[in-house]
């Protein structure tokens, strides 16, 4: 659930934007988001936009596990160019063909009725 | 003042593993808890603390009542799921060594295959449990396997570690609960074929025989001081160390936003902690037991704990090491996938039984165990 600390996130992905949560007074980013920076115990936040570009460092195919004709997604790590690790989908890509370090993007999809972040291949890069 | 090696386990006791306990998760908690106390020789009278998971729905004044205990002067609970598994004798251990508690009872029970599965998603969907998007679950990391294996791949890939390599810890896990009468798998050894020909639960990680399993039960043990251990019905088991590692940036389950995910350092950190108060190393252990939710823990635990060098655990296996007649025998009880999962707690009962010498596959003259649940560690050994 969207909660106080990660709010800006999905209001970020409503309006087709990337946010990350940096502190107001040294800059570093935090994600997941916490309430303190733990680097200068600061409180003030502010967002920055990430480039939405990233590679894939790990990967699995999420299924039902005693489903097994369910339908699956891929579930990805996705390294962001800002230093940042997400969790997200990759999409348009068959599971066999991903690789670790693959140059992906991201694009905005509604989800069970919440838009989400989710990747595929770079454009020029399939 | 004393520590935590001037304690000792005096009791243990269990239900059966069963799919289908058919009785109540707190009945569970009762019947192994009074196997227990009786194992010590102690009447629910001495029992003046407890300690148990967070995640354990049994509370401490129900068992009370079943029990009749007249008083508790300590209770505490373990977060962090199955890392917790190793902690409650920390947290038993120390309430002893500093008097807060005489005799502390550890529990942990659950009907975790008939009743709530922790191996499948929530009925309602994640969507619905959450009630709105969130980091992990919305993205479909819905189920335990899926969330580790989002990590394993890392370690598999850097250190080339095949699923073959991991079915070869699967088969010794499954001969070892073969000979042990209380395993869910007695008399059900597997080969590779067919934990290779067993499905993917998720692909291309884990297959079915890779996960632990999911099981009704009980479990309990009863800590005290070494002092009084010595006049106890069965004699006691020392607690030489016991200790936790939690690192800046870790997350439970969700651990995904260290650096470099093919290491798990809490795993060292928490074994360096262990060797130096029992005065130990790795070549003193006779035998360990290791908490396996899957498979791949085995291989980063063996690392971990300094057993063999990193990324060499495929090959401590495939050379037989951590069989009976092994080097250093794990989980001599078949594991969390061979003889239940009673949230790795049964694997601290069978640390005790090795040194009692009374269990089902004993290592002979076994005197040191280790016992882990990647976080969280203990080094068991003789008064």
């Amino acid at each position: 659930m969207a909660q106080k600390d990660d709010i800006y996130f999905w209001e970020g992905a409503r309006e087709g934007r990337l946010l990350l949560r940096s502190c107001a007074e040294c800059g570093r980013i935090a994600h997941p988001p916490v309430p303190m920076c733990p680097q200068c115990h600061s409180l003030e936040w502010g967002t920055r936009q990430a480039s939405g570009r990233g590679t894939v460092y790990a990967w699995i195919d999420s299924r039902h596990p005693s489903r097994v004709e369910s339908p699956s997604r891929i579930v990805a790590l996705i390294d962001l160019e800002e230093g940042v690790r997400l969790v997200s989908n990759l999409r348009d890509i068959a599971l066999d063909d991903v690789e670790p370090g693959l140059p992906v993007e991201v694009f905005f999809e509604e989800i069970n009725g919440h838009v989400m972040p989710q990747f595929r291949v770079m454009e020029g890069r399939a | 003042m004393s520590n935590i090696s001037d304690t000792a386990i005096v009791g243990i006791g269990q239900t059966e593993f069963s799919k289908d306990s058919g009785r109540s998760e707190l009945q569970l908690a009762a019947e192994a808890s009074l196997a227990a106390i009786r194992d010590a020789g102690l009447s629910p009278s001495d029992i003046d603390g407890m300690v148990t998971f967070t995640l354990d729905s049994n509370d401490e004044l129900d068992l009370m009542r079943c029990l009749g205990i007249t008083e508790l002067n300590w209770t505490a609970r373990g977060p962090f799921g199955g890392a917790a598994a190793s902690a409650t004798v920390q947290l038993a251990s120390a309430a002893v060594a500093s008097g807060a508690a005489k005799a502390v009872l550890i529990y942990r029970a659950f009907n975790e295959r008939s009743g709530k599965r922790f191996g499948q998603p929530d009925a309602g969907g994640y969507a619905a449990m959450m009630g709105g998007p969130d980091f992990h679950f919305a993205y479909g990391l819905d189920t335990p396997a899926k969330i580790y294996s989002l990590w394993y791949q890392r370690y598999m890939r850097k250190y080339g570690v095949t699923s073959e390599d991991l079915g070869r810890y699967v088969v010794v896990a499954r001969d070892h609960a073969a000979t042990n009468p209380a395993a869910w798998y007695y008399g059900k050894p597997i080969t590779l074929d067919d934990h290779q020909n067993s499905r993917w639960i998720v692909e291309p990680i884990l297959h079915l025989l890779d996960c632990c399993q999911e099981s009704d039960g009980g479990v309990a043990i009863v800590i005290t001081s070494a002092d009084r251990a010595k006049d106890m019905k069965n004699g006691g088991v020392r607690v030489k160390a016991a200790t936790q590692s939690h690192r800046f940036g870790g997350q439970i389950m969700f651990d995904y936003y260290r650096d470099d995910l093919a290491e798990f350092e809490e795993t060292r950190t928490m074994s360096e902690r262990l060797w130096k108060d029992a005065g130990l190393g790795p070549k003193d252990i006779d035998v360990a037991m290791i908490y396996e939710n899957f498979t791949p823990v085995v291989f980063l635990a063996l690392e971990g704990h300094g057993f063999c060098k990193r990324g060499e655990a495929k090959d401590f296996i495939r050379d037989g090491h951590i069989r009976l007649a092994g080097s250093l025998p794990v989980n001599t009880h078949g594991g969390l996938l061979g003889e239940a999962y009673i949230h790795g707690v049964n694997n601290i009962l069978e640390g005790v039984r090795q040194i009692r010498g009374t269990a089902a596959n004993q290592v002979a003259g076994a005197q040191h165990v280790l016992v882990s649940a990647s976080r969280s560690g203990m080094i068991l050994g003789p008064l």
